[in-house]
């Protein structure tokens, strides 16, 4: 490999129409490094990508300054000859593996397809070339997995299908758009670890976008900060992450979880007990117990019920007054059901649900609308949980006048009152939800909830689509509001920062059944069960030198077992045991 | 400065007054004329140089004349008044039939697209088989049962175009009735009533508007059939299809009598075309390129 640069950036401008959006960024990557391109959404990054890929709309879009990929300028280069380019020398991975494959393409026709326009690859040499390429990304079993269709595969597997398509004609450069974004914690792990051994055999140069501090702290060498299109910024990973200059890039590093795996392990292993403990008494305004839900699965000719899907196995926790329970997990772990299933959102198949020391009946219409008074929800996408044609106004007004806590004059001064503690102006009061940022409908949302004046608020995933400081800023306004009005969160979130950073106690999940349950410190500081180490064992490092120290845990956990149980199968009891006061550690079964 | 809360209950006019601003000229153009017609119509009993049914038969089948702008039919009676008056019988006819036929689908379509499961599939079972039938021979069959009074035919026209908005009313139900903020409505313990009305029912609503200007043009048209073969409100009434099919017996020598009310039914079904377009280009972009 020489020594020259694989992709240079010289004072690259991009306008669209009169707007500049990026202002003169400039970098260059080597063979085999990667340079992390570190943003909020908004701050050009992704547009810097388009353009290096020309593909912005060119009757809008102008880019200005250079690009050279291995000293051939690509700004001025002629279509034909880019399109050569693109998939040959420059290839990109996307954040959507699920809608980046063709669905009904088999995963070895799309991987073909490219060998053939780019290598001009036929018949045999085709397939053993595809074949080649799935085991290079570590999919099992290639011979079968060549003839499958993309929903066969995870979302990992996916991504690791993405990653064999941008392989595929040894580019000079892979341009990486936030692709573990979409993924859980142990996947990205893996595909990180995955990207890294590739780069190390190909010697590709690797651009890679993302808003994550942690992510870059693993697989940077050199990174670029920007913000509003231009560059905050640049420096080696090591300058950036040990002598950041700007406030605004210490505000995005501070913001990766720090706690994980800081306590040591106590010296007396955890002791079996017999079951969970009662909560003390008087102190839960939330109690679950042994909650399961269960959703039909139907098969055969005429439909019959066949099994269930065993979504939630006997959780069992509570939350007291004030307090923040965090739900921790992977996707389909069964989190966001049990936040569903009591405010009646999914069907409670067993165990009961206790709000404010009385047991809500999921049959009965008064005893539900009860319920629904104390109990209020905030979704992960504020702009979809909002009606877009309802003002804001309306939308914080309603629950009070349907439940008929405040009407008239009452609740639009109720209204405005709230829009001011989550610090919107009242006077917006008439504008429509696609009028404000994320943030904001984000504030809308939480007002909403506080309508009603609950007792509890189950957040599923309320900030995880939020941009890093708006994120903060929100967790910032719960906190807050918690101890203003005393109300108790169940944060239902996949986001170790955030769940350290407001969260009391910690209870993490694992297909369906709670694992771990303990005080926040005690549960990401010296996590007792398999999985919680491999859990938080996965999530980014918050340093660069941290890369060798940190071990990554095998898969020594209990294999994942399908969810799909047949009729009458009855979970065995669980076993517990105790590691300190107030943290359980489940037992292997 | 304080902008007054108080329109915060029902601020939804809001986005009907974006869909305006945003029409083109065409569907302007074609507004104009269906206002036209309706002030025509209105107005019948004042513009109309004659009454509509008084026979003049010294005049009959005269060309058009400074006393008789449009002519005179076989009966002498002046065409212009007849196609004055004959608006408020085509228009009110549309309007009713599509009015209620908005309102039962529409009704019918929600219930079928939110309860779903047995219900769903009953009702909208239904609705193909009203819709296997043609409109016109189905309008036929249902006014020549119960006979040509203004009522049955409106029954009769409403009835065609009932699937139409179950159908549309139905999908759009479905497309809004798992996302997050239906589901927010529910967590917030919202009836169902207030969650299909309040809250899905304005989301689909631009949806039924389109429908609604572009099935009133077909109800136009299935009138003005009904009433050119004969099934349309009984003679004298002035009705566009039932002059068509008078002057049809002289259309040889005075080719006027069936031009003029032919030409006032393209005009309004034109027109209606129009604004059902206009409307559709604002609300669904992505179809402007494709008709």
């Amino acid at each position: 490999m020489t020594d020259h640069p694989a992709l240079t950036v010289t004072d690259l401008r991009i306008s669209f129409s009169r707007t500049p959006v990026v202002h003169g960024i400039s970098f260059e990557i080597r063979p085999g490094k990667t340079m992390a391109l570190v943003g909020e959404s908004g701050s050009g990054k992704s547009i810097t990508s388009l353009a290096i890929m020309r593909l912005l709309p060119s009757h809008v879009a102008r880019a200005e300054g250079s690009v050279r990929l291995g000293g051939r300028e690509l700004l001025t280069l002629p279509e034909g000859e880019m399109r050569r380019v693109r998939g040959g020398q420059i290839s990109m991975i996307f954040q959507e593996p699920m809608t980046s494959l063709n669905p009904v393409q088999t995963v070895g026709a799309q991987l073909g397809e490219v060998l053939r326009i780019h290598r001009n690859l036929r018949g045999a040499a085709l397939r053993e070339e595809v074949l080649n390429l799935l085991r290079k990304v570590r999919i099992p079993d290639p011979e079968r997995r060549i003839g499958q269709y993309p929903h066969t595969f995870s979302g990992g597997m996916r991504q690791r299908v993405m990653i064999a398509m941008a392989l595929a004609c040894n580019p000079a450069l892979i341009i990486a758009d936030e692709p573990t974004t979409a993924l859980d914690v142990t996947v990205q792990a893996q595909t990180l670890e995955l990207l890294k051994e590739l780069q190390r055999e190909t010697g590709t140069a690797v651009l890679f976008i993302t808003h994550d501090m942690g992510v870059v702290a693993e697989v940077a060498d050199d990174v670029l900060v920007m913000r509003h299109g231009r560059v905050l910024e640049q420096g080696s990973v090591h300058e950036v992450f040990g002598n950041p200059k700007e406030a605004y890039t210490r505000s995005l590093i501070a913001a990766v979880p720090s706690l994980v795996g800081k306590l040591k392990a106590h010296a007396v292993p955890a002791q079996p007990i017999d079951h969970l403990p009662e909560v003390a008494a008087g102190g839960a305004v939330l109690e679950v117990r042994d909650l399961s839900v269960r959703f039909p699965h139907r098969a055969g000719l005429l439909g019959r019920i066949k099994g269930a899907v065993h979504a939630v196995d006997g959780a069992t926790f509570s939350i007291g007054k004030g307090e923040t329970l965090g739900l921790v997990g992977e996707s389909g772990s069964g989190k966001s059901t049990i936040g569903k299933a009591i405010v009646n959102l999914a069907p409670v198949h067993g165990g009961s649900v206790t709000v404010g020391g009385q047991q809500v009946d999921y049959g009965s219409a008064s005893s539900l609308a009860l319920m629904r008074r104390q109990v209020q929800m905030i979704f992960q996408d504020p702009f979809g949980s909002l009606d877009a044609r309802q003002t804001i106004g309306s939308a914080i007004a309603e629950p009070m006048k349907v439940h008929g806590l405040e009407t008239g004059r009452a609740a639009v001064q109720k209204t405005e009152w709230l829009m001011e503690r989550v610090g919107l102006e009242p006077r917006r009061a008439n504008s429509l939800p696609h009028e404000f940022s994320g943030g904001q409908r984000q504030r809308i949302c939480i007002a909403r909830a506080l309508a009603m004046s609950p007792r509890v608020i189950i957040a599923d995933e309320a900030v995880s689509a939020l941009d890093v400081t708006i994120k903060g800023q929100i967790i910032e306004l719960m906190i807050d509001l918690q101890k203003e009005f005393g109300v108790s969160y169940l944060f239902i979130s996949h986001d170790m920062a955030a769940v350290e950073r407001i969260c009391n106690r910690v209870a993490v999940m694992y297909f369906g059944e709670i694992v771990e349950i303990g005080p926040r410190d005690e549960v990401i500081g010296r996590p007792g069960h398999s999985y919680t180490q491999r859990l938080l064992s996965a999530i980014p490092i918050t340093h660069p030198d941290q890369r060798e120290t940190r071990v990554r845990r095998s898969a020594d956990v209990a294999p994942p077992q399908s969810p799909l149980k047949p009729l009458g199968y009855t979970p065995p009891a669980a076993r517990w045991s105790m590691a300190a006061e107030g943290h359980f550690i489940r037992q292997a079964s | 400065m304080t902008i007054p809360i108080s329109g915060a209950a029902s601020p939804r006019m809001q986005s009907v007054w974006a869909i305006l601003g945003r029409l083109n000229i065409s569907t302007w153009l074609g507004v104009a004329i269906v206002v036209a017609l309706v002030l025509c119509a209105v107005f019948a009993p004042l513009i109309a140089p004659y009454n509509p049914n008084e026979q003049n038969i010294i005049v009959y089948l005269s060309p058009p004349s400074w006393e008789n702008l449009l002519g005179t039919d076989q009966f002498g009676r002046d065409v212009l008044s007849r196609l004055l008056y004959g608006a408020r019988y085509s228009l009110t006819i549309g309007f009713l039939a599509i009015v209620t036929a908005l309102i039962i689908g529409s009704f019918i379509g929600m219930i079928a697209g939110y309860v779903g499961g047995r219900t769903d599939i009953i009702l909208m079972q239904i609705m193909d088989v009203v819709l296997a039938f043609p409109s016109l021979i189905l309008g036929l069959a249902l006014v020549a049962l119960m006979g040509a009074t203004l009522t049955n035919i409106v029954i009769a026209i409403a009835f065609t175009a009932i699937p139409a908005f179950a159908r549309i009313a139905r999908a759009g139900v479905l497309t809004q009735r798992d996302r997050e903020y239906v589901q927010a409505c529910h967590a917030m313990g919202f009836s169902n009533t207030r969650v299909l009305f309040g809250h899905i029912l304005p989301a689909i609503l631009p949806e039924i508007m389109v429908m609604t200007s572009l099935w009133m043009a077909t109800a136009v048209r299935t009138e003005a059939s009904l009433a050119f073969i004969g099934l349309g409100l009984a003679p004298p009434t002035p009705t566009w299809g039932g002059m068509v099919r008078e002057g049809f017996d002289n259309i040889l020598s005075s080719f006027h009598l069936a031009l003029y009310p032919s030409l006032a039914i393209l005009v309004l079904v034109l027109a209606l075309n129009l604004i059902g377009d206009g409307l559709r280009d604002v609300i669904d972009p992505r179809l402007k390129d494709a008709s």
